[in-house]
């Protein structure tokens, strides 16, 4: 008997602290994928956000910094710049990477920083409660948002890819979810492709996974994932918005 | 004959730091320290070195802080509203025991304040900056010399310690421009198991972190923290006395207020008061056994400062209030001169007579 | 010949493995709970298993490991 399917090594043995059905456990699991299929899990180096997954540092197996809310890419470029033959990688939330560190999220996408970053929107601020994220749709309702987003008070949501597609620097921005099997395996694959992209220093690599927080959006774990289809996707359409690799080999046949 | 250079107080840091082994700078402009960037733009890429201007000082500090965590000697610089933004930088370093050096070179405030030197962040550096207990290892040039053997001295001790050593200078020792020399520069190299290098599959990994969720577990950090901070106020303080031998009065000025005060010194032994200077060198660990001992001989302090009374605080403090302590300030950019100096320790020496 | 094993005291019963089964052989148990207190996942038909690991895939907390 063959074994088909286990934990990969990147992952500790400690254990998850997630809720229920929440899908940090599935992208953890991804990006720890990612590290075992490449093999750089000795030379790897991640940072840890603060939000729910502040305690990644505990879940992976490589070395790992804390970092301030919204500065992972700024402390990744710390770290990448003076250890450059690591893999650095940074795992966000939508508060982190998209409120309090867009400069940062911007300027080290900007320098091509050779990073890879891990995007994991939810639309909501789950660690402290539930409240609007920069993410949230118009009309959600969230605890700083409780008659429902309202875009004449607070403005629209920001859509990250489509934001730093724009920019000369990135190497590969990239939309995936996880609400699904066909989804779960198609993430992991672009998840991998940010990392190959870091390990032959192609440059700065985005995979925004669009996630649930089934507890403050106050559905089962089968209803977020559902909403996720129904309502986050049009929103937030999946695709890949920047493949300079790609599009160089593209003009050149 | 050492080999003596000119160099601006400014880029005798940038320099220093490079020989004391740092080849890694973030930083962002602010006047009156850009220079250090300016030189560390045009020195550390042709010394295989890192030089990286970022979007903010709070990314700056946090590309430190990175750095620091995977084992390197790295820095950046700033002004008082820039240092203010890295506060919570600064905090998450000393949490998380790693070592980073960092320069300010005080300009007036607060706010946006003005671009002429001060003071005025002592209160800032030497009680931390950030939030929770913490502390920084807090150095005072007073002259170029200064600039850069501190310099090198802050690198080592923040390796020693676990630490951030600061630079806490002001924009005259900044701009100023006096012959100094590297050679007696003492490089110490310490060991760095705890660092962010890869596990190289060969060992558990290495977590630097900040964040203790268990009550009893953040206390534990906290009180072992200061246990280390016991042994380098015991160890490491640094002062100069000046003419301390037979003094009744005792001026304490750091930094430029230093220079200036020296003079007033000078010029009032010649009138026959019998003052003496005592110059912390470490504004922390502060000299406080000098000043303590200095409160048994002399009958007064006057604290010389380009702020609104910051230092006299910990003279107060160390002496235990048993001797008046008055304040000669001026602040904003302002520098007191030499005439104002004596005319306040003529007025000390008036008071205890 | 397939074999899925679950972690059963890991397992916090958020049932997306019973969702993305296509055989529709595993369910949340009704009548007993695990160490944490949760109603686990369990197989109900292991025969009829085609180790596809889709269980696996959407499982957040990585307690299933799929063997052929």
């Amino acid at each position: 008997m063959a074994v088909v399917f286990q934990k990969p090594h990147a992952l500790t043995d400690a254990v998850l602290h997630y809720c229920p059905g929440c899908p940090h456990g599935i992208i953890h699991r991804l990006v720890a994928e990612a590290i075992d299929n490449l093999g750089i899990e000795g030379r790897t180096i991640g940072v840890a956000p603060v939000g729910c997954a502040v305690m990644a540092y505990d879940y992976f197996s490589c070395d790992m910094l804390e970092a301030a809310h919204g500065r992972a890419p700024a402390s990744a470029t710390g770290i990448k710049r003076c250890r450059p033959e690591c893999i650095v990688f940074t795992y966000q939330g939508d508060g982190d990477l998209a409120s309090i560190g867009m400069a940062e999220t911007v300027h080290a996408a900007a320098r091509n920083e050779n990073i890879t970053v891990i995007f994991v929107n939810n639309a909501i601020y789950g660690m402290t409660g539930g409240q609007m994220a920069p993410t949230s749709l118009p009309g959600q309702v969230t605890q700083t948002s409780p008659y429902g987003r309202d875009v004449n008070h607070c403005g629209w949501p920001i859509r990250v890819c489509e934001l730093l597609s724009t920019l000369e620097g990135p190497e590969y921005v990239a939309r995936v979810a996880v609400n699904n099997v066909k989804n779960v395996k198609a993430a992991g694959k672009a998840i991998e492709k940010a990392f190959r992209n870091q390990v032959e220093n192609k440059g700065f690599s985005l995979v925004e996974v669009v996630s649930a927080c089934p507890t403050n959006w106050g559905m089962t774990p089968q209803k977020a994932l559902e909403w996720v289809e129904s309502d986050m996707i049009p929103y937030y359409p999946l695709g890949v918005y920047k493949d300079r690799t790609a599009a160089k080999e593209a003009e050149q046949k | 004959m050492a080999e003596r250079i000119l160099m601006k107080g400014n880029e005798a840091i940038a320099e220093a730091a490079i020989r004391a082994g740092c080849r890694h700078y973030f930083g962002y402009p602010i006047t009156p320290q850009t220079e250090i960037a300016a030189y560390m733009a045009k020195k550390m890429p042709k010394i295989g070195g890192v030089f990286l201007q970022a979007e903010s000082e709070i990314a700056s500090i946090n590309m430190v802080y990175g750095a620091a965590a995977a084992g390197m000697r790295v820095m950046t610089s700033s002004s008082s509203p820039g240092i203010s933004l890295k506060s919570e930088g600064l905090s998450y370093i000393a949490g998380s025991d790693v070592p980073a050096f960092v320069v300010n070179v005080q300009r007036g405030g607060p706010g946006l304040g003005g671009i002429q030197p001060s003071q005025s962040d002592y209160f800032q550096a030497t009680k931390g900056g950030g939030h929770g207990d913490y502390h920084m290892i807090v150095l005072a040039p007073a002259s170029v010399q200064e600039m850069a053997s501190l310099t090198i001295k802050g690198f080592n001790l923040a390796d020693k310690y676990r630490m951030t050593s600061m630079i806490l200078a002001d924009g005259t020792i900044g701009q100023m421009m006096e012959p100094i020399s590297f050679e007696d520069a003492e490089i110490e190299s310490y060991d760095k198991p705890w660092a962010l290098t890869g596990t190289g599959m060969e060992r558990k990994h290495n977590i630097v972190n900040s964040l203790y969720l268990k009550p009893d577990e953040l206390e534990r950090t906290n009180f072992a923290r200061f246990e280390k901070y016991k042994t380098i106020e015991e160890n490491e303080a640094l002062y100069e006395a000046y003419r301390m031998e037979d003094a009744e009065i005792c001026v304490v000025a750091f930094g430029i207020a230093s220079r200036v005060a020296k003079n007033a010194v000078a010029a009032a032994r010649s009138e026959g008061v019998k003052v003496g200077l005592i110059r912390p060198i470490t504004l922390w660990p502060f000299p406080k056994k000098a000043l303590r001992q200095a409160a048994e001989q002399v009958k007064a302090f006057v604290s010389v400062e380009l702020n609104m009374g910051q230092m006299i605080d910990d003279i107060r403090l160390a002496t235990e209030c048993t001797r008046p302590v008055s304040l000669c300030n001026r602040t904003g950019g302002m520098i007191p001169s030499p005439d104002q100096v004596l005319e306040s320790i003529r007025e000390a020496a008036k008071g205890v007579n | 010949m397939a074999k899925v094993t679950f972690k059963t005291d890991l397992c916090k019963g958020c049932g997306l493995c019973v969702e993305a089964c296509p055989k529709h052989i595993l369910a949340i148990a009704k009548d007993t709970i695990n160490q944490k207190g949760y109603y686990p996942a369990v197989m109900t038909d292991q025969e009829s298993c085609i180790a596809c690991a889709f269980c696996a895939t959407m499982c957040p907390d990585c307690i299933i490991t799929v063997e052929k």
